[in-house]
């Protein structure tokens, strides 16, 4: 299902031009906002999961996936190059699958590692909260790439309307409206976080483990799922 | 050898039909398609390359489907209208990763191969990105032959190529048909088509309008009525003057322009007829031009013949 040459081509595309900017920038800012926070005063655990769940998980998180996810395929759907990828007699899925890999790839590098560090700088991973919301800030890779993927396989706005997604549903409604937290990759991912972080760390999520993680491998399977069908399909309209 | 049929194929774009109902085979040797923009080469070129499904009809590579058949890649090679090709990479890694694709068993050297088939050793090792359009159409050419395909599908390849790339790929399609393989490739350029495909396709507006070699194809095109414009010193006296000629099949005094609008049925001998007949008579010519040269009416006459 593995295919290198895919690979090679999605992460050069992902890590050259200006998207390698982007995914250092982000990480880098949330770490410098760690350190200024722990030198500028003391750090409870409060503080640790308000700037781990309310900056990492709520914005950090889905900003990288969006990045990640519909960098995977969607600029070589727009210039056209995938029909280089797609005139050949390799199978569509493993096409999919092996871009998904690359994008959760990346997305955990720039997002999942960089919480975990910031955490640690926080407070010395006190009551398991970094670990807690690195493997959260994991999961939640895991099912943004395949989303944001998916995305970039529909729309030629697949950045724009995953930057909506991301900032407003995620980071906005998902901490403000309580209906709108149940169908959030974030809250989903959460339930892992509860269940790694220690018993005073108090890390909260809107759903059950059971629902969470099953919403999880739905979106992430479902979306390579589709996102091959389309692959399948792709048509180039031509000079009309 | 490999033949490509096109059956009662159409398509169309919501109410747009891009192709009309054509028949047509594509075999061994050079072929071209030929046509006005927007004439439907592409979306011809497409279906035959497995990225567009047939409205109705049917598209097949022998006798199997192309639509969502990822084998027939095996013996198809693409040579897409459209830039967009891993800029990031160069013309060597992009080759290769090609051949990768392809599942060959010694990538690396097929990838030497079509790189030298397209004479670009030598730039071989910079950044696609720095390439000339030239440069970039032979790149192109590699990746679409690095796995010895026995159909070469080329959408307008020489457009904004100079003269000597022209050529140089003129040579190089010319050797693949003699060998033996299918290649066709689209081009709205008359001069181009004639010179390369032993065999040409015409397409207007979605329909077939002609096919054959292109010497038949010339012959069709000469043949045609030619309207024309003139205007002169004396319009009604030209204009009776070469009504009685068998040259012409009518003229219209366009009081609109203040000149003649000429329909002539025999163009060799009515370029020569015109400026004898004005002499003849003391009558100046101020103008003389063809209204109708455009190539979307020569062809629009094929598609009525």
């Amino acid at each position: 299902m593995f295919n290198k040459t895919v690979a090679r081509l999605t992460y050069k595309a992902l890590l050259g031009r200006r998207r390698a900017l982007l995914l250092c920038a982000l990480p880098l800012l949330l770490i410098v906002v760690a350190v200024a926070v722990r030198l500028l005063g003391d750090v409870d655990d409060d503080v640790t999961k308000q700037l781990l769940g309310g900056f990492a998980m709520a914005t950090i998180v889905p900003l990288i996936g969006v990045v990640a996810g519909t960098g995977a395929i969607g600029p070589e759907i727009d210039d056209g190059s995938v029909v280089y990828l797609l005139a050949k007699p390799a199978r569509r899925s493993s096409i999919v699958v092996t871009k998904l890999l690359v994008a959760i790839g990346v997305t955990v590098v720039f997002s999942a590692v960089p919480t975990f560090v910031a955490g640690y700088v926080l407070n010395g991973d006190s009551q398991q909260i970094a670990s807690a919301y690195a493997v959260a800030a994991a999961a939640a890779s895991v099912a943004y790439s395949a989303l944001f993927l998916l995305l970039g396989t529909v729309s030629r706005h697949a950045v724009v309307i995953g930057l909506v997604y991301a900032l407003i549903w995620e980071a906005l409604f998902g901490n403000l409206v309580p209906g709108a937290r149940e169908l959030s990759v974030q809250q989903w991912a959460l339930t892992l976080a509860q269940k790694v972080g220690g018993s005073g760390a108090g890390i909260t999520s809107e759903v059950g483990t059971a629902t969470g993680v099953t919403l999880l491998v739905v979106a992430t399977v479902g979306g390579a799922w589709y996102a091959s069908r389309r692959l399948r399909a792709f048509t180039l309209a031509g000079e009309e | 050898m490999t033949t490509l049929h096109i059956d009662h194929t159409s398509r169309w774009f919501g109410n747009v039909v891009a192709v009309n109902d054509i028949t047509m085979d594509i075999g061994p040797g050079v072929t071209g398609l030929l046509g006005p923009n927007g004439a439907g080469k592409s979306t011809l070129i497409n279906m035959m390359a497995g990225f567009l499904p047939p409205s109705t009809g049917s598209v097949t590579l022998d006798s199997a489907p192309i639509w969502r058949n990822q084998e027939a890649y095996r013996e198809i090679g693409l040579v897409p209208e459209r830039e967009g090709m891993y800029d990031f990479l160069t013309g060597w890694d992009f080759v290769l990763a090609n051949a990768e694709l392809h599942k060959l068993s010694d990538p690396a050297a097929a990838a030497r191969r079509a790189l030298a088939t397209v004479e670009m050793e030598q730039a071989q090792d910079r950044k696609i990105s720095t390439y000339s359009k030239g440069m970039r159409q032979r790149v192109k050419m590699a990746s679409a032959l690095v796995h010895d395909p026995s159909a070469l599908l080329l959408d307008e390849p020489f457009n904004g190529m100079d003269p000597r790339q022209r050529m140089q790929l003129m040579r190089l399609l010319r050797e693949m048909g003699d060998a033996g393989r299918t290649v066709l490739f689209s081009s709205h350029i008359l001069e181009e088509v004639e010179q390369l495909a032993s065999h040409i396709e015409v397409v207007v507006a979605g329909r077939h309008a002609a096919s054959g070699d292109f010497r038949k194809i010339r012959r069709l095109m000469t043949d045609r009525p030619h309207r024309y414009l003139v205007r002169s010193s004396d319009d009604r006296r030209l204009a009776a003057a070469l009504i009685a000629d068998a040259s012409t099949a009518g003229i219209e005094l366009d009081w609109n322009e203040k000149a003649l609008q000429i329909q002539a049925i025999d163009f060799g001998r009515f370029t020569e007829v015109l400026p004898r007949l004005a002499r003849e008579h003391g009558i100046r010519l101020y103008t003389v031009s063809p209204s109708d040269e455009s190539l979307e009416s020569v062809f629009s006459y094929l598609v009525a013949a």
